[in-house]
């Protein structure tokens, strides 16, 4: 079994399912409890809260854990859009978001906000210069994609920040989903109020994130009924699953640091083997995310090809799984290429740390194989 | 001294055969539900046969179930998101004063959001009037949400009684049966309500799990958007060994719930007849029928709560004041609070709440030292 689908879901480390078996066999408390097990897991859900932030060099009292990378999502957007809603109603991201995201502001457009959904060029990224040239008196937050899901490219996090910089009623959200532990993002001196990441991308377990909130800002919660998570997310805490998501964080910046010039590699092997085949079209960029390989079979149905290499053993997607259900052509790739043929023949493959040499070569195997017998189907 | 835990209200030790039951999920059938190779199917497949069981065990149809993050989400999802997507035909809304925090905040937003609310009072025994209901509800309810039992004090109120009675009204009814599920049995039908809360953590399952069900012809405006998972009712990957470990806790749960009831049953018996021979002053908070066999609240007057918990706390007895939720610091609890005028009463109240691991042994045990305690703090 190869499997290359980790931009959909990752196998969690070993270590990250011990850990969080050990501590839901041994701490039974709940935090809120006063009793000494209470206290126990009380301690243990701050001490998860300290690694994280260290990892990350920020405070431990600006991460929420939350049930993942959508909640997240959908608090910092609507949190932030509610809380400062007297001071404006503009809001600004791209044509290019996640669901999660993207949806989110849809929502947002029914209640009374105006959204601008930028733009992307011919890579998929929004220029530092769009966000500028959208921003008005009435903007209160600008949301991007750190690492687009689909394609890998990485939007100007930084330089973005440093503009918004200059406004400081504009709140900056980052959509850190596929970046994290893939390209690196500094979260302090990049501008960055709000961050998303989610535990099952990581290696960590579903039902697994956090949200960075910068100290001093406070957004309007999702979830009402008690006051954990320093009143922003009511809810008894998953400490499991908490502590379980600061190990799989460790692993993976460790991961990051040893192993990417490995998948890099792997990453090229794939992209070069991929270009030799007659029929395709890579898309996903050299500087892009290491981990994502993106190309389009025009022609060529895009659910044929990932049962074809399922058959042999090998996992990759067409999008987003979060929008895997619908048979339209993928958004992103429409905004990016405006080319119907690729948007409707899209596939991804995706690679973890793990994966090997030997793997990427049977994937080029059977590519080589496949899409040529493939097409030809198509085609009499 | 061994250490005794009856604080199951708040939070319950995970069954060791749903850890066991979920760690295949976390291991090996790790795929994205929503993937469509044969790696996400098999996940598909475990989320399926556990919404199946979800189902069965509420009396509802399989699509009706909502998994979510846990009691919150499901209480917020149901009274936010059915009042916000309904609100053109009404402005009102109903409850009761002594609601888990999950429901009652949820109100308190949606009052900040132009819903009136009308917050039912409870009798001595914590137990509101059906006639209440009725009195309260006019042509602009669109919801009612009443617990099925109390957290606090184990309270049991007519739900079958107040569903009947509102089938015949516009407004939906919702019940928050967190403390009522793997103990009582529950069929939504037969319960006549139209959105039910259960919580995983209550029942030996993992935390970060509950589910709302809800009547497949509601609309409920969601919290989370971005993606086509639950229906739409609440996007986001699912938590599938979570979820797994929820259906475990529930399958071990029906095969058990009668005897577990018994058990429980004669554990406050025991309890409450060896507090009430000894020689202390007490008071039983909430109804002696109506009332969940799992929990027993008492209060001692005179005794600070504090102060019994922290002697209780030496002693190896782990129980609570009020619900976890509120705890952490203790403030004054508002169940109490509704039932009672005197103050003092919910200062020197404690809850013993029963659950998996408690015998009758250890509950000897936990009365010998409660009444210990209480006797050197009431001299």
């Amino acid at each position: 079994m190869i499997y290359f689908d980790n931009s959909a879901t990752t196998q969690p480390y070993k270590d990250v399912v011990e850990t969080y078996t050990k501590v839901v066999q041994q701490y039974i408390g709940n935090p809120s409890s006063l009793h000494p097990l209470g206290r126990q897991a009380e301690r243990l859900i701050t001490q998860a809260r300290e690694a994280v932030s260290s990892l990350l060099g920020v405070k431990s009292k600006e991460i929420l854990f939350t049930s993942g990378g959508t909640e997240g999502n959908n608090l910092a957007i609507k949190g932030t859009a509610f809380r400062y809603r007297n001071r404006g109603r503009h809001l600004i991201t791209t044509k290019v978001e996640h669901p999660s995201v993207y949806e989110a502001f849809q929502y947002l457009e029914g209640q009374g906000f105006e959204v601008t959904y930028l733009p992307v060029d011919k890579t998929g990224a929004v220029s530092v210069q769009k966000v500028k040239e959208a921003l008005r008196e009435d903007t209160i937050l600008v949301s991007l994609i750190h690492v687009n899901n689909e394609l890998g490219t990485v939007n100007p996090i930084q330089e973005v920040g440093r503009l918004l910089a200059d406004y400081p009623k504009v709140l900056f959200h980052v959509d850190h989903v596929q970046g994290i532990g893939k390209v690196s993002l500094p979260f302090k001196g990049s501008g960055i109020d709000l961050c998303t990441v989610s535990g099952h991308k990581f290696h960590g377990l579903k039902g697994t994130g956090f949200l960075y909130l910068r100290e001093g800002i406070w957004i309007d919660p999702l979830l009402h009924g008690g006051s954990q998570e320093l009143r922003h997310r009511a809810g008894t805490e998953n400490i499991a699953g908490a502590v379980s998501l600061a190990k799989a964080l460790r692993l993976t910046l460790e991961n990051q640091q040893n192993k990417t010039e490995k998948i890099k590699q792997l990453q090229g092997m794939i992209v070069n083997a991929v270009r030799e085949i007659h029929g395709t079209h890579v898309n996903s960029m050299e500087d892009g995310a290491p981990h994502i390989i993106h190309f389009s079979v025009p022609g060529l149905k895009p659910e044929v090809l990932v049962q074809a290499l399922a058959e042999e053993g090998i996992y990759v997607s067409t999008k987003s799984a979060c929008s895997s259900k619908q048979s339209e052509p993928s958004r992103v790739l429409q905004e990016t290429f405006r080319d119907e043929e690729l948007a409707k023949s899209g596939i991804r493959v995706s690679l973890s740390y793990d994966n090997t040499e030997e793997e990427a070569n049977t994937l080029i195997t059977t590519l080589n194989r496949v899409i040529p017998e493939l097409l030809e189907v198509v085609n009499i | 001294m061994k250490n005794i835990y009856v604080d199951h209200a708040a939070t319950t030790p995970v069954h060791p055969e749903v850890i066991e039951a979920m760690i295949p999920y976390m291991n090996e059938v790790y795929g994205n539900p929503s993937s469509i190779h044969t790696f996400g199917r098999k996940a598909r497949r475990g989320l399926d046969e556990a919404r199946e069981v979800l189902a069965r065990a509420l009396g509802c149809q399989y699509e009706e179930i909502t998994f979510t993050s846990g009691g919150t989400e499901a209480d917020n999802l149901a009274v936010i998101g059915y009042a916000m997507a309904n609100r053109e035909n009404g402005n009102h809304l109903i409850t009761t004063q002594v609601e888990h925090h999950g429901v009652l905040h949820a109100f308190e937003f949606l009052e900040k959001n132009g819903f009136d609310v009308t917050y039912l009072p409870v009798n001595a025994d914590g137990i509101v009037s059906v006639k209440d209901v009725e009195n309260a509800l006019t042509e602009n309810t669109i919801l009612v949400s009443i617990m099925y039992a109390n957290n606090e004090t184990g309270a049991v109120q007519p739900i079958q009684e107040i569903g009947a009675f509102l089938s015949e009204h516009q407004a939906v009814f919702h019940s928050d049966a967190v403390q009522a599920f793997g103990i009582e049995r529950l069929d939504m039908n037969e319960l006549n309500v139209d959105m039910l809360t259960v919580s995983s953590h209550k029942i030996n399952g993992p935390k970060g799990v509950g589910v709302l069900a809800a009547k497949k012809e509601l609309t409920i405006q969601p919290n989370l958007y971005g993606g086509e998972q639950e229906r739409k009712r609440r996007a986001g990957t699912e938590n599938i060994p979570g979820i797994i470990g929820l259906k475990k806790a529930v399958e071990l749960m029906e095969t058990t719930r009668n005897e577990k009831r018994a058990l429980y049953k004669s554990l406050r018996e025991t309890l409450l007849s060896r507090l009430q021979e000894a020689d202390v002053n007490m008071l039983v908070n909430g109804s002696h029928e109506q009332v969940m066999p799992h929990i027993l609240n008492v209060s001692f007057p005179g005794v600070n709560v504090e102060s019994l918990l922290t002697n209780l706390d030496l002693d190896g007895v782990a129980a609570s004041s009020g619900s976890a939720c509120t705890a952490g610091s203790i403030e004054p609890s508002h169940v109490l609070a509704a039932m009672f005028e005197d103050s003092n009463r919910s200062q020197s109240a404690l809850r013993f709440s029963f659950g998996y691991g408690n015998d009758l042994e250890q509950i000897e045990e936990v009365a010998k030292r409660t009444i210990k305690i209480v006797q050197r703090l009431q001299t």
